[in-house]
């Protein structure tokens, strides 16, 4: 149901029944290993190229999702993903492996809050009973194509930010007798494309704040609601560039956040001994995992009982960089709750 | 109506007034400082390798530039392949990226990178992705600087 002008309530509370996080060597060093259930401990993990690792990924957490339900892929009815690889091949090719129905989605890095938005539509409307939704990154499949070959000796400003290695997908599913107790999808505010004339592709955190102030916004807007009807409002991947930006861009909004209510999962995955992150995680994982692997755990254990994620995208290409377009950005927000 | 996409808007300029109180600045002075060093060190290196050329082998000061580059080169490749010169770029910036190891360096992570792709549209077609403009542009400040040369010697005689 269309509440103000962006934002839908799911009166049905879609619930999240089970999550699947995979991740890779670097993640495992990072500050949150336990958000991850399988973590490969190698790059490659097996394969002759980092693109077909990234499609090992996305199965490994399909399938966990999966286990981790008790459900079979004849059960699912819908699978809404997408990855940053052109043409979202490792998505497509790892759902070859599944016969799932599925819908290849792309916003950057908000494509986690994308799926879980529209998942939640399909299930809330009754159109069914189960879709899985997620997203994966690789650092080195994504580093060749947006930026410079892997082994390439350029040196990357402190803005810069790493690509998550990983992938991480949920199912969502109708509430049951059985299910009530688990965390809820509520809402969801679908952000619009914005032009923040940042040409930068090494200032991601920067180009996409203006985003997530502009979704947050209009969250509260059309909800009514006030930050403090959440217990965590958490951010993408806007990192140590874009977390300030935000937080004074809300402020000449009129809304405040609070330092302890607010979060950014491209500060929480990795160590501050991991020099080569720079300024913070990104990539579509980056979302996906914390919020996937470790802020529903979080919620299940009674620590959060209500969160917005606000998952940012930047939309540029490599092409669109080099003929000197700015970054075009997005963010998508989805509350979870808990009864 | 459409709006021209390049114009300032108000926001634009309230992100620019952000971004440049919140920046992350780049350690110009400490890049520079790195650069100097590791730079040095490995032009000393390519000196002494050049010494080496010259005393161990028939080689003279002007001939011996060809088997120095190629050793450096040689060098370059071995640590890139390994990993190792990603992490010495990150370190050192233009240090590693403007000696000829740099170049090396920018060849072959290409070809490394490529190989999935087969090695001839793969490895061969995009070696040179990053250094081709290099070559380029290198051969045709040549050309341009023989031609100035050639000019001047004709005039002056």
């Amino acid at each position: 149901m269309l509440v103000g002008k962006q934002t839908y309530v799911f009166t049905n509370k879609p619930v999240v029944i089970a999550t699947g996080v995979s991740g890779g060597p670097f993640e495992a060093q990072g500050k949150m290993p336990e958000a991850f259930d399988i973590l490969n401990d190698d790059l490659w993990m097996g394969e002759d190229s980092y693109e077909k690792a990234h499609r090992l990924l996305i199965e490994q957490a399909i399938q966990t999702a999966l286990k981790k339900a008790n459900l079979k892929e004849e059960d699912i009815q819908l699978a809404i993903g997408g990855d940053l690889i052109n043409q979202l091949t490792p998505t497509n090719y790892a759902l070859e492996k599944f016969s799932i129905p599925f819908l290849g989605i792309f916003s950057a890095c908000a494509t986690s809050m994308e799926g879980l938005a529209l998942a939640a539509f399909f299930v809330n409307s009754g159109g069914a009973h189960y879709v899985l939704t997620g997203t994966g990154s690789h650092n080195a499949a994504a580093e060749r194509q947006y930026r410079y070959p892997t082994e390439y000796g350029g040196q990357k400003p402190p803005t810069a930010q790493w690509t998550v290695t990983g992938a991480a997908y949920a199912i969502i599913g109708k509430q049951t007798e059985q299910n009530r107790k688990e965390p809820k999808v509520t809402t969801a505010t679908f952000g619009r494309v914005m032009d923040t004339g940042i040409t930068d592709p090494f200032n991601m955190g920067t180009a996409m704040a203006p985003a997530a102030a502009d979704t947050i916004s209009q969250h509260f807007q059309d909800t009514g609601r006030n930050p403090s009807y959440y217990d965590l409002i958490v951010t993408g991947d806007l990192a140590k560039t874009g977390k300030p930006i935000l937080l004074e861009l809300l402020q000449q909004k009129g809304i405040n956040l609070e330092q302890n209510r607010y979060e950014d999962c491209g500060l929480m995955i990795y160590g501050d001994d991991q020099s080569d992150v720079l300024a913070g995680a990104s990539g579509a994982a980056a979302s996906a995992a914390v919020i996937y692997g470790f802020l529903l755990k979080q919620m299940k254990q009674g620590n959060y009982r209500r969160i917005l994620c606000v998952a940012t995208g930047s939309l540029h290409s490599p092409l669109s960089i080099q003929q000197k377009e700015s970054i075009p950005v997005i963010a998508h927000a989805v509350s979870l709750e808990m009864d | 109506m459409f709006v021209a996409q390049k114009e300032k808007t108000p926001e634009k300029l309230v992100l620019k007034q952000l971004e440049k109180k919140h920046e992350l600045k780049r350690p110009i002075l400490r890049n520079c400082i790195v650069s100097f060093l590791v730079g040095g060190t490995i032009c000393a290196l390519g000196q002494a390798i050049s010494f080496f050329y010259i005393y161990f082998f028939d080689f003279t000061e002007q001939t011996s530039g060809n088997p120095t580059v190629a050793t450096l080169i040689f060098i370059s490749m071995l640590l890139t392949g390994f990993g190792v010169y990603d992490r010495i770029g990150q370190f050192a910036g233009a240090g590693s990226a403007v000696p000829v190891t740099g170049f090396g360096n920018a060849v072959i992570s290409a070809a490394i990178e490529h190989k999935t792709e087969g090695f001839v549209q793969g490895v061969g077609g995009n070696m040179f992705k990053m250094a081709g403009s290099v070559i380029l542009f290198g051969v045709f400040a040549a050309f341009v600087v023989a031609i100035i040369h050639t000019v001047i010697g004709m005039i002056g005689g």
